[in-house]
């Protein structure tokens, strides 16, 4: 199954290498791998989903804890989440099809970004089978181009993320949340 | 107050308690060696990159402490490369120091520039590229704190010739290491105990699997207080043997491929295993599918990417192996496992591997004999034995009992050839009280060779004793079993390795019949120089019983009628 894992690391120049060739050669299939800034400037925040049974997300966890950058792994498979992709698609659009594509997008509550005389550009975010059922509803246009981000997640409510800035130094410190453990 | 990075280098190194570095200078790393002569660190200059990580390995294993390999940029760092694997698969504890281009320079392909941090990147624990001499405190602590800390493993450091150059304010205490992510110190949940106590108090045919983790966290005499207060029957990994005296009655003897046939059977008819500090290697299980079929499973591990891997088990209690088992001792009982010893002592009349004990004194030489002489007339000593890879290296684990703990250094994990004589020297070097016997074959020992000059220029007294048997002698025992005896490329032809251990100044002779072992072992231990011995064995023995790759644990491929062999070998 696709399990999806949130993990904080430091945010240091060759983090992401060590992280994408721990998957590499532990034989894990990445799906999809983002990686970006969070709310403190050492700490930066990926979002990686890849698929694996039980016993092998506890392991990839486990493997990801030995790389002394990683802060913290939550595997939020199992947990209520937001996840987002964002997807930019040019769908071939001549004049009488236009419309046609337009109404689509909103619909899909997309927005167009680019107009030129025989294409649209259209933005949406969503979670991704909302992406690929507007995708493929444009498919019969032309999809002349795509990008995809790949997935962020967050967990819903008020429980966040366990890292927490230290007020005395600022370096990033752990604070484990009471279900999120490191042991497997 | 104000250093260069060289400097600072040297005083870190010296901080940590490092004595000893094993080294070979080149233009990146020029300045470090410049500032040298201000340490108190002795350097010793080896013949080969390689050689200097193995030497480091060798160093940390036989003492505990962190071992120093030093090297220059581009060749001098990716010959560490197979060194650096040798110590992150067998968690061997080293700190490899290799110099870079200039900062400004990276990137542009310069002269003797490579990405050495990105090659290593898979081979080491962790690993760092200073381009200011202002981080090389921090980051040298760090290295040395990780390198030695949990699961111990190799970390490199690779610094800018600009970051040896340039000078900086140096304060040790202010650079303390930074490593939020890093949490070594685990231990498992009163939950976990409770049901491993529970699995240990309710079993019936129990075994303890005994690995390097009980020799790196220094746990001997918990794991034997354990199996002396509970009579459970101890089965020892290849880098695990001396973690329990070979002499001890509960000490049943090495698992796996080449292990006694009735301890991996007894591992087979076991309903509880109870793993600690090994990692189910796939030389140790056999077959997966066949693996200790009836038997629950407690994994005792530091690391707990460990758990699971390769054998699915009931327990898993991570943790230091000696805190562990600290916090089992006084809740364990005795086990009623009389009549489990009695069943594996049945078994034990089936010692395969004895076989060639036995064998009448007929003129040939056997490497077993040379083994098993070499153990009788040195185990009342402070004796390390350090092999290769290959038969001589199963041959020394069947045949010379170690009843001490860091008796024995090998390369395990990577099984890495031209691994002895070079840590044979960071043996030595740690330990110069010990009595150091290098065990290797022909093969192995050609790939390393050149370190006999390290040895000589060192003034070390090491023995070596060449298992010669004018073949790749393991590789031409799975052609003979398994590729119809088609010998491809594993004949040898040797130098004449009297005249060449002469031609370094060491002492060497020739051995070619049993009644010459002893008394050439006995000279080799008189004499107060290193001291070479050429023992020219039987060339197409096998090392017996074997599980083939892939086969049950339980189905060993065995010795064939001992003497027929000795017949048709003319």
């Amino acid at each position: 199954m696709m399990n999806t894992f949130v993990v904080y690391v430091e945010n240091k120049p060759g983090v992401l290498t060590r992280v994408a060739s721990l998957f590499r050669r532990r034989a894990f299939n990445i799906d999809s791998l983002t990686v970006g800034r969070t709310e403190k400037p050492e700490v930066s925040r990926m979002t990686i989903t890849a698929d694996a049974d039980p016993d092998q997300a506890r392991r990839i966890e486990a493997n990801l804890y030995k790389l002394v950058n990683v802060l913290l792994v939550e595997n939020v498979t199992q947990e209520a989440t937001i996840v987002r992709d964002l997807a930019m698609i040019k769908v071939s659009a001549q004049h009488e099809e236009r419309s046609h594509v337009l109404e689509l997008a909103s619909v899909f509550r997309a927005r167009v970004v680019d107009v030129s005389p025989d294409s649209l550009t259209i933005e949406i975010t969503g979670a991704e089978d909302k992406i690929d059922g507007l995708l493929e509803v444009l498919r019969p246009y032309g999809v002349l181009e795509m990008v995809r981000t790949g997935i962020v997640a967050m967990r819903r409510g008020k429980k966040s993320g366990a890292l927490a800035a230290s007020a005395t130094n600022g370096t990033a410190q752990i604070a484990m949340d009471d279900d999120a453990s490191q042991s497997v | 107050m104000t250093k260069t990075g060289a400097a600072i280098l040297w005083e870190c190194l010296e901080r940590e308690g490092v004595q000893h570095v094993f080294g070979y200078p080149g233009g990146a790393i020029l300045p470090a060696y410049d500032a040298l002569k201000h340490s108190t660190i002795h350097h010793v200059l080896v013949r080969h990159e390689q050689g200097a990580t193995h030497m480091a390995d060798g160093y940390a294993r036989a003492s505990g402490r962190v071992g120093v390999a030093v090297a220059t940029s581009g060749p001098g760092a990716t010959n560490m490369v197979t060194g650096i694997a040798t110590a992150m698969l067998d968690s061997s504890p080293i700190v490899c120091i290799t110099g870079q281009v200039g900062s400004k320079l990276i990137g542009s392909d310069a002269f003797q520039e490579t990405d050495i941090t990105g090659v290593t990147l898979p081979i080491t624990k962790h690993n760092y590229l200073v381009t200011r001499p202002d981080d090389l405190a921090r980051t040298l602590r760090e290295a040395f704190y990780v390198a030695r800390s949990g699961r111990p493993g190799p970390v490199l450091v690779d610094i800018t010739k600009d970051a040896q150059q340039s000078s900086c304010e140096f304060d040790w205490e202010a650079a303390r290491p930074q490593l939020p992510g890093y949490r070594p110190d685990l231990s498992p949940t009163p939950k976990e105990y409770a049901q491993a106590l529970d699995l240990i108090q309710n079993a019936k045919r129990p075994v303890i699997l005994a690995g390097h983790g009980i020799l790196v966290s220094g746990a001997m005499p918990e794991i034997r207080e354990f199996a002396d207060r509970t009579g459970i029957p101890v089965a020892m990994t290849l880098l695990g043997l001396g973690a329990l005296p070979a002499s001890h009655p509960l000490n049943l003897g090495m698992m796996g491929m080449h292990g006694e046939a009735w301890v991996n059977q007894t591992i087979q008819d076991a309903d509880l295993l109870i793993a600690v500090g090994m990692r189910f290697d796939d030389r140790v299980t056999g077959s997966l599918k066949t693996y200790a079929p009836s038997a629950k499973k407690i994994h005792l591990d530091i690391d707990p990417a460990e758990i699971n891997k390769n054998v699915k088990v009931d327990v898993a209690l991570i943790g230091d192996v000696r805190e562990v088992l600290r916090e089992l001792l006084p809740q364990i009982q005795a086990a009623d496992c009389s009549e489990w010893r009695d069943h594996i002592d049945g078994l034990k009349g089936d010692a395969a591997v004895r076989d060639i004990q036995n064998l009448p004194d007929n003129g040939h030489l056997y490497a077993a004999h040379v083994i098993n002489d070499l153990w009788r007339e040195t185990r009342d000593g402070q004796t390390v034995v350090v092999t290769d890879v290959g038969q001589h290296q199963m041959w020394e684990a069947q045949y010379y009992k170690h009843d001490q703990p860091y008796s024995l250094i090998t390369s395990g994990g990577l099984g890495t050839m031209g691994f002895a004589l070079p840590a044979s020297i960071g043996v030595k070097v740690a330990c110069p009280e010990a009595e150091v016997w290098v065990v290797v074959g022909d093969g192995g020992f050609q790939m390393t060779m050149a370190e006999l000059a390290t040895m000589v220029q060192e003034n070390l007294k090491i023995n070596i004793a060449i298992i010669n048997n004018g073949y790749l002698g393991m590789v031409r025992q799975w052609q003979e079993f398994f590729y119809e005896r088609n010998y491809a490329a594993t004949p040898l032809l040797n130098p004449d390795f009297v005249k060449l251990g002469e031609a370094y100044g060491i002492r060497s002779l020739a051995v070619s019949e049993r009644a010459g072992v002893i008394p050439a072992v006995q000279a080799a231990r008189e004499h107060d120089g290193p001291v070479l011995i050429d023992f020219k064995v039987e060339q197409e023995d096998s090392v017996y019983p074997m599980v083939a790759a892939g086969a049950a644990l339980h189905e060993m491929i065995r010795r064939p009628n001992p003497l027929e062999e000795t017949a048709e070998d003319e």
